[in-house]
């Protein structure tokens, strides 16, 4: 594309686009985020592009593969536009029957449609499925409408146009204030109020500064960040820019996974034509503001995502936090003024430059303004990627959005705020989701995790999961998280294999709270909640885990199989399956387990045909 | 300057900006416990990770205790040092920080020495509350000269610090995560096949027993002084005298010269020695090539400088492996201790009618790297070394604890002849500066034929950096020189002379350790003290003061050693006996 170095050239470029979409006959968007792409998504756009150009229809349809939609539950997706036809699950060798049936004869095809569980009904527009009509989409605005590689079709969505605003109309003082006014607080997990940390970098005078986008996901079941980056590149690209200019920085930089390729790869491609457009680079647009970016890979570690070890490891150090002050804003990536906002962060950035900070604030709750983007997962109907106004509650998200529980199960707990956060239940089901709500309710929002337990999900446990993964995840520099958290998973693996007392549940409280006191960085301060949080509506179920009872009917240890010989036939299947030869019986009679040979794999209640065999 | 007032545990104090809640307590006497703190600003060492959390104190409005190491003080800050909640969380990171520690205090290298057992018995810990029982174990590493049990290690990353910012060596980082990590090499190699240099300072800044030198000689020792069919020889250098009282009660910079004979000879060694006769040696080799490389340089011929020292072996070791290009610079002569071993296993026991493999020679050193460098294969011959042993200073005292001899009331005795005559400037060996200096006073002598009145070369002696540098002028000559304690501040030199030497520097002296061989890595622990090092280094001076000779090339009996036995310094069989090769050396 050519060099756009005026304003008025970007609007041009804009309305040509919008126009150009408006005369567009027929577009097919496909989905080709991470989730959708695993499932042979790529594979799709092929196969629709081949059948368009066997029927000669090639410069009448557009066959886009644009970034996530969200319901990855029903991946890979298709959607249809002008009339928004929204099929699910369809597979490559779908893509006949829809330009067959739907683009030649204006046939939707039926069983492609979502079929809604409460009616059985099928629904062609995504704006009438519950999974979509209590979201608003502001930071994954663009996700699974636009295509990531193309920047034309983001600067038909005004791209570019918040940074063109903020470089030639406003001073760095004035964007810094509408940033303050639009309440955006930081999507990374700590909501610390995003204007405020631009005017702290501001503050420090230095020839160089830095922005960073801290694109280093690692929450066990999130992908906030990685959608939007896959979906909207761009606008961390426009936003980076706009924080350069109010910063004072000409330098960016995206500390990214380097096990997300996708990701880096659409990242890489937007960073590249934003260079050729001149959108980034010396004199953009043709004022004094000059900025780039260049991104640095990450290994993958969970600390990473902390700033200070996140800037670390970026200058090649070991990924470990310091302490802080100095903050970043002060002495950051090579000792420089810095500031570190989130991936989410940023792509909230350019909309309030666009549509205004009355706008942004008027979403959301009296503190937390705006959206936030959640990955449902865990035993919820909706798995998939979506996003609500701050305030929504609990209860809308999981049973409105996300369908529900599984399988009919009885809700039991979601865990926000991954590792760092901690578990809300029934009770909390109609607190309305914003940052405060949840750090009072002993959680956090964290950047976005949200994971959903059902009757089945034995509370010590899910502990358990979160300390062996924060384990795992420390650095090691200080005691309390080095050694801390080796000590809190330790006495939940011995409460979850029948080896705990009521010392063990006193120490699991004691020791939580000196590591929440104690420990250096966010990681370890937050690494106790999973366990104090649980604790907090779950004692009962440690306590009877220290009597030797798993009420979820998880815990193997505490588990015993038992053949009822009322209903047990003599049929011999189990015996004949039981791997470690625990089950004796002879033909017709009823059998037994051996309970001292039984390793409780549970393959004999599996392969009984007849319900004979019980765990207690 | 900008002053904070704040208060503690009920105290007012008033602190510069920027200093730490830990400095402000310091100030009212309150003393905060701490393990991974060590800021020693004398050698650029700041060692401030924050990680160990045991200096924790409850601080007015904030939501988590704050590390009193690292938490600058702000105007108005009230803190608490010692509340129920501060105590029992302190305890309670001790005892997390204890059930990951090995209990081997009894037999522990660093028994009595140790940080964690001050604090912990300082905080009264008499049981472990945390009941988990994992322990994290990594591989025993046993070098010539620094022993790693990294089953020890706390974290504190002391030993990271001195080795990359004191030390630019670079040998040591934290690897692994969680409760695996550890301060290690890279890819974990032994520390033989590292960059590691040997120079100790890792050991010295140690808290705990994770890293210690190698004792293993001791043994050997024992059993060689109990066998009657050997001559068992020793020789002590110069920074040892200056330190071994510290370990008997005697104040840092008592020198126990005298007191250190008689104990040595009563443990049973045949003849003790002194390293600093070695040192004169030494002196007449380097002066002779200084003066022959400087005759060279007058006449225009090329010519390799600056001459650079090469008595220290861990500054040998850093040049092979950091800048192998420069293997001509330092000085072919052997260092002090190798050239005693060389002499004592061909001169003396000629002398003495014995085989060299009947004379066992032992080294009382400051130094581990020595016990590196006694083991290299080109000092010794038929696979016996010249130097048989090289013991710490910090050995030596608990050999002397051992054979149950009382120091303070040992009467002072001489060292034996011939190779126990020394000069002042044998003895200024041991800090920083002193080699530079005893060459300057025999090669001024040398060069001009005059004698030199005033010995002591002031503008090498400051003490206010790590890098001295001056011009001495000789007769016509102008010799630019430089000194510098510390492999960073040898770096910064090597890094100069990379560039061009601007500074057009004749001659260099190398001391690995920050303030020199007084703070060896053998010495006795300074516990992060440096003023310690200080009063070492003017022991030395006030020794030097005291001797009637203080020119290395009037020492009468080096002088008769050559006459009798090696002829010309820097010839034949001088040569042959007193100078050494370098080698590349490619380590990770």
């Amino acid at each position: 594309m050519e060099k756009i170095t005026t304003v008025e050239q970007l609007k041009t470029i804009c309305i040509a686009q919008q126009e150009a979409e408006k005369q567009e006959r027929v577009s097919i968007l496909v989905c080709g985020g991470t989730g959708c792409q695993s499932s042979d998504s790529q594979k799709i756009v092929e196969n629709l592009r081949s059948e368009l150009a066997a029927q000669g229809l090639e410069d009448m349809v557009e066959v886009v593969r644009t970034g996530c939609f969200g319901f990855c539950e029903k991946g890979p997706i298709v959607k249809i536009l002008p009339d928004n036809t929204f099929y699910t699950q369809v597979k490559p060798e779908d893509a006949k029957e829809i330009v067959e049936s739907h683009i030649m004869n204006n046939e939707k095809v039926q069983r492609l449609l979502y079929l809604d569980p409460k009616t059985n009904e099928h629904i062609s527009d995504s704006k009438h499925m519950d999974f979509y009509k209590k979201q608003q989409r502001v930071a994954l605005r663009n996700c699974g409408y636009i295509d990531p590689e193309n920047i034309k079709d983001y600067i038909r969505q005004e791209g570019y146009q918040a940074l063109a605003k903020c470089i030639t109309r406003l001073t760095p003082e004035e964007v810094i204030e509408e940033v303050k006014k639009s309440g955006l607080r930081g999507r990374g997990g700590a909501g610390f109020p995003t204007g405020l940390k631009w005017q702290f970098a501001r503050g420090y005078q230095s020839e160089q500064k830095y922005v960073v986008c801290n694109a280093d996901e690692g929450d066990p079941g999130a992908f906030m960040d990685r959608s939007i980056l896959e979906g909207d590149p761009h606008s961390i690209v426009e936003a980076m820019a706009i924080c350069g200019y109010a910063i004072g920085a000409s330098e960016g930089r995206v500390y990214i996974r380097a096990e997300y390729p996708l990701e880096i790869q659409r990242l890489e491609k937007a960073i590249e034509s934003a260079r050729e457009c001149g959108l980034l680079g010396e004199h953009i647009l043709g004022t004094d503001f000059s900025f780039d970016i260049q991104i640095s890979f990450g290994a993958g570690a969970f600390v990473c995502g902390e700033e200070t070890a996140l800037i670390h490891s970026m200058e090649g150090n070991r990924g470990e936090p310091t302490t802080k002050p100095p903050f970043p804003a002060e002495s950051g990536y090579w000792g420089k003024p810095t500031n570190v906002n989130n991936v989410e962060t940023f792509a909230n950035v350019p909309v309030i430059f666009l549509k205004g900070a009355d706008w942004f604030s008027s979403i959301g709750t009296e503190k937390s303004k705006g959206t936030k983007v959640f990955a449902l997962a865990g035993k919820i109907n909706n798995v998939g990627l979506i996003e609500v106004p701050m305030g929504t509650t609990l209860r809308e998200v999981i049973f409105d959005i996300g369908g529900g529980i599984k399988n009919g199960k009885k809700f039991k707990a979601a865990q926000t705020g991954g590792p760092s956060g901690g578990c809300l239940t029934e009770k909390d089901l109609d607190t309305p989701i914003d940052f405060d709500s949840l750090v009072a309710k002993g959680s956090m929002m964290g950047s976005g995790g949200l994971i959903v337990m059902d009757e089945d999900d034995c509370m010590p446990s899910v502990a358990r999961f979160y300390l062996e993964f924060t384990e795992e995840e420390s650095c090691g520099k200080c005691t309390p998280c080095r050694v801390g958290t080796k000590r809190l998973s330790e006495l939940l693996k011995d409460i979850t294999q029948g080896k705990g007392t009521m010392e063990h549940i006193a120490e699991l409280k004691r020791l939580s709270q000196v590591i929440k006191d104690t420990a250096l960085c966010g990681l370890g301060q937050t690494a106790p909640n999973p366990v104090l949080s649980t604790l907090a509506a779950f004692e009962d179920e440690y306590i009877a885990h220290v009597n030797g009872h798993c009420p979820a009917g998880k815990c193997t240890a505490l588990l015993k199989f038992y053949i009822d010989p009322e209903k047990c036939k003599g049929c011999t299947l189990c015996a004949r399956n039981c791997p470690v030869n625990a089950i004796e019986g002879t033909v017709r009679n009823p059998h037994s387990i051996l309970q001292e040979k039984c390793i409780k794999c549970g393959t004999c209640m599996d392969k009984c045909k007849f319900g004979a065999i019980v765990k207690k | 300057m900008d002053m904070i007032n704040l208060t503690i545990d009920g105290q007012a104090v008033q602190v510069e900006k920027g200093s730490t809640i830990l400095d402000a307590a310091k100030k009212l006497g309150i003393e905060i416990p701490t393990l991974c703190h060590l800021h020693m600003h004398e050698i650029g060492l700041n060692n401030q990770p924050a990680s160990c959390r045991v200096c924790v104190v409850e601080v007015e409005k904030r939501r988590n205790l704050a590390p009193a190491c690292a938490t600058p003080v702000a105007e108005g800050m009230v803190v608490h040092t010692n509340t129920p909640k501060v105590l029992e969380e302190r305890r309670t990171v001790l005892e997390l920080m204890l059930s990951d520690h090995p209990k081997d205090c009894l037999t522990c290298a660093k028994a009595g020495e140790c940080d964690l057992q001050k604090v912990s018995e300082k905080m009264g810990i008499r049981k472990i509350r945390v009941t988990g029982t994992a322990q994290s174990t990594y591989p025993l590493d046993t070098s010539v000269s620094i022993v790693r049990d990294m089953n020890k290690c706390i974290m504190c990353r002391r030993c990271e610090t001195v080795c990359n910012q004191v030390q630019t060596v670079g040998a040591l980082s934290g690897v692994n995560r969680g409760f695996e990590a550890v301060v290690s090499t890279s890819f974990q190699v032994p520390l033989a096949e590292s960059v590691c240099t040997y120079c100790g300072q890792c050991v010295q800044v140690c808290p705990v027993g994770a890293l210690t030198s190698n004792t293993s000689a001791v043994d050997r020792l024992m059993a060689d002084l109990a066998d009657p069919d050997k001559v068992v020889v020793v020789n002590t250098a110069p920074a040892v005298r200056a330190a071994l009282g510290e370990e008997f009660g005697y104040p840092a910079g008592t020198s126990v010269t005298g007191k250190m004979v008689a104990a040595l000879r009563k443990i049973g060694f045949d003849y003790v020695f002194d390293t600093d006769f070695a040192a004169d040696m030494t002196i007449m080799e380097e002066a002779t090539e200084l003066a022959e490389r400087l005759q060279k340089y007058i006449k225009g011929e090329p010519v390799a400088l600056p001459l650079m020292t090469s008595c220290c072996p861990a500054w040998v070791n850093f040049i092979e492996t950091q800048y192998p290009e420069y293997l001509d610079l330092p000085s072919s002569a052997k260092s002090p201790q190798q050239m005693f071993g060389s002499i004592a296993k061909s001169y003396f026991a000629e002398k003495l009618g014995v085989q060299r493999e009947q004379l066992v020679v032992v080294s009382i050193m400051p130094c581990i790297a020595k016990k590196y460098e006694a083991q290299r294969e080109e000092f010794s011959v038929d696979e016996n070394p010249d130097i048989d042993y090289s013991i710490s200073t910090h050995e030596l005292a608990g050999l002397i604890k051992q054979f149950n001899f009382d120091l303070k009331n040992l009467e002072e005795d001489d060292f034996d002849d011939p190779l126990g005559e020394s000069t002042g400037a044998g003895v200024i060996f041991g800090k920083t500066g002193g080699v530079m200096e005893a060459a300057l006073r025999t090669a001024y002598e040398w060069l001009t034929g005059e004698t030199l009145e005033k010995v002591e070369f002031d503008d090498i002696r400051s003490t206010s950096s790590g890098i001295r540098k001056a011009a001495v002028q000789i007769g016509d000559l102008t010799i630019n020189v430089a000194v510098a304690s510390g492999l960073g501040n040898a770096r910064k030199i090597m890094e100069e002379i990379k560039a061009g030497n601007p500074d057009n520097l004749h001659a260099v002296e190398i001391m690995a350790c920050p303030g020199g061989c007084v703070n060896g890595g053998g010495q006795p622990y300074h516990h992060g003290d440096f003023s310690v090092i200080r009063k070492r280094q003017a022991a030395l001076c006030g020794e030097d003061v005291e001797k009637k000779i203080r020119k290395s090339h009037e020492n009468p009996f080096v002088k008769k050693l050559y006459a009798d036995y090696m002829g010309e310094p820097g010839h034949g069989k001088a040569h042959e006996l007193l100078h050494t090769t370098y080698a590349a050396k490619e380590k990770v």
